[in-house]
Parts: C-alpha cells; sequence; structure tokens
C-alpha cells in the first residue's frame, strides 16, 4: 500500500459496467516528506475520499476489486483509507 | 489504472487463439497535465476506443475480465473513455 494526495477525479459515461457508481479519482502517490512521487494515477474511491485529502491505496488487482465490492472487476488500484496523520521516525531516503 | 491517449492500433493475424477478435491499441500514459509520460504499450480494448480519444487502462490480470468468460493472455487494457477531468494544482 502507498500514501497519496488526491488530486482530481474523472469522468467517464463509457466504461466498463464494474465501474458503474464508482468514484474515480486522481492520485499523486507521495513520499514521506509529502513530495510528490512519480506519475498520478487513477484508483477508484472504497471510502468517499475528497479532493485534497490524503489516502491510503492498494495497488493490486484483487484487493481494489474487494475494496470496490464487485467481483471479476477490471481495477488496479483502489482508496481504502482515508488518512489522519503519519508519524515515522527520519528515513534519509524519504520513502516508503 | 493510467490516464492514456489512443495514438495507434495493432494488427496480428497469427496470434493466441484467445486473442482473436480482440482489438488492440497503442496507448502514450498521461500526466493529469495531458503530458506523455512512460513509453507507449500495447492494451486490448474492452470499451471500443478510437484514435485521438483519452481513455484509463487498467494494468495485470484483471485487464482480461471485460472478456470472460475468455481469459485472453494480456496484461493491459482499455476499461473507460474519458468525458473530462479536473485536477486542483
Amino acid at each position: 500500500m502507498l500514501i497519496a494526495r488526491v488530486i482530481g477525479n474523472v469522468v467517464a459515461t463509457k466504461k466498463h459496467r464494474t465501474f458503474e457508481g464508482a468514484k474515480l479519482m486522481l492520485v499523486q502517490p507521495l513520499n514521506l516528506d509529502d513530495s510528490a512521487r512519480g506519475a498520478a494515477f487513477l484508483a477508484v474511491d472504497g471510502v468517499g475520499a475528497g479532493v485534497d485529502e490524503k489516502v491510503l491505496i492498494v495497488l493490486e488487482g484483487r484487493a481494489a476489486g474487494e475494496a470496490l465490492g464487485k467481483k471479476a472487476a477490471p481495477v488496479d488500484a483502489a482508496i481504502i483509507g482515508i488518512i489522519d496523520h503519519v508519524d515515522h521516525v527520519e528515513n534519509d531516503r524519504g520513502t516508503l | 489504472m493510467q490516464l492514456a491517449r489512443v495514438i495507434g492500433d495493432v494488427v496480428a493475424t497469427r496470434k493466441d487463439e484467445q486473442l482473436q477478435g480482440l482489438v488492440l491499441l497503442i496507448v502514450q500514459p498521461l500526466t493529469p497535465a495531458r503530458e506523455p509520460v512512460g513509453k507507449p504499450l500495447v492494451v486490448a480494448d474492452a470499451m471500443g476506443a478510437g484514435v485521438g480519444e483519452e481513455v484509463f487502462f487498467v494494468r495485470g490480470r484483471e485487464a482480461s475480465f471485460p472478456f470472460h468468460p475468455a481469459e485472453p493472455p494480456i496484461d493491459a487494457g482499455i476499461v473507460g473513455i474519458i468525458d473530462h477531468w479536473t485536477v486542483k494544482c
């Protein structure tokens, strides 16, 4: 799992039926110091996250499908939690 | 899933039986600012997307789910055609 910030949302009328009713959010993965880490991607939202919130992301198909609550959903990333805060000791790499 | 633009297609006459009838497209992954990120890749198309359209695709085994009960040996597939997106900078 990784930490990310919700930076936007995506609207798509034509999509696979398992996406019906699901929110699609654009998320930017973060380092522990909150700097951007790699490219932003899309995640289905299983918890009702909003733009600007820091969230917990699962980046694996089976787990993401379960977060969406649908079987055989063609998804590979899901928001599974809204982060209140993160505590950590110093890490010279600044990454998870 | 990733944002991408469809930039081409691939035709292969001789291929795995499970790939028969599948449309293969080339997509360029995009950042939310519509800049190319990473290299183009070949994806299967479950949604009827065309060249120039903005789409999102899924990676991994889950890419084959839209073709159930067939289980084509693919690792990336388009699962939505995007109307628009908004980003807070």
